[in-house]
């Protein structure tokens, strides 16, 4: 990939079959976990009757769910837990939604790309969650190398990590026209 | 059986209520993270609530360098729905009361 260009009004790259493999398989995995957190809800008969969901009112115990999904308040839980309830349903909705854009507009084996602004947005959205996710497991930091030693078996991931990062960077200039 | 709830007696009188949120508003707070890029959190403040490029920087810059930045502030229904926008954007946001 040599990164995004504006072309006749769409946002355009060119992925190889592995670039295009290894972001679905991420934007996948990332969809997945999504989902399951939406199918451990109770099964709500209220819920069913008035179309209204309510989310979990506590936040989920696996720590790349919960920097995808953080509390509202820092320390009035009781808050947190209500809002959580109200807002979660329709996150999840949205981060799906997004993850979906790049599995409809991303070829499998790889190839142009080609973007309304609409839905370059949504790639922006479904790539930070993926970087969230990855970072959140590789425990980045703000001075985070460039490499680690070879012997850190953080290193392979590190290296995706990077080329998400500019995936996106790239995508934003091309979008945000700078 | 059962009566209609009488809403009447459950309003709050409006004025009353706008005074008290233009005392004391809620605030919606971004905090900083070490993955965000600084140009996506930028085009997320621009995107979401209509800052300039200069204004979004700005606040932008405040999140990195202090880390944290107040980016949209008014009622608790208006502010949970920023934050809630925020999450979906996936910025680490959150919501107090103004002190």
């Amino acid at each position: 990939m040599n990164g995004w260009r504006r072309r006749g009004g769409l946002l355009v790259a060119h992925l190889s079959e592995r670039e295009a493999g290894l972001l679905r398989g991420m934007v996948g995995q990332v969809r997945e976990m999504l989902e399951a957190r939406v199918a451990a809800l109770p099964r709500d008969e209220l819920a069913e009757l008035t179309g209204i969901t309510a989310g979990p009112t506590t936040p989920p115990a696996d720590r790349v769910l919960a920097r995808l999904l953080p509390d509202f308040h820092r320390e009035d839980a009781t808050l947190s837990g209500g809002l959580r309830a109200l807002h979660e349903p329709e996150l999840l909705a949205v981060k799906d939604g997004v993850a979906a854009v790049v599995l409809e507009t991303c070829p499998a084996r790889g190839g142009r790309i080609r973007l309304t602004d609409e839905q370059a947005q949504a790639w922006l959205s479904a790539l930070n969650d993926v970087r969230l996710a990855l970072g959140t497991v590789l425990e980045v930091t703000e001075d985070m190398p460039d490499e680690l030693p070879a012997d850190d078996p953080r290193a392979p991931h590190l290296v995706v990590y990077h080329w998400l990062t500019w995936v996106q960077e790239s995508l934003i200039q091309a979008l945000a026209g700078t | 059986m059962t009566t209609p709830v009488e809403l009447e007696q459950t309003q709050v009188d409006p004025a009353v209520n706008e005074v008290e949120s233009q005392d004391r508003p809620w605030l919606s707070i971004v905090w900083n993270d070490p993955v965000n890029l600084m140009s996506y959190v930028t085009y997320v403040f621009q995107k979401l609530f209509g800052y300039s490029r200069d204004e979004a920087t700005k606040l932008m810059l405040d999140v990195h360098h202090k880390g944290r930045a107040v980016v949209t502030q008014g009622s608790r229904d208006k502010v949970e729905i920023d934050v809630a926008k925020l999450h979906g954007a996936g910025l680490w946001a959150t919501m107090q009361r103004d002190v």
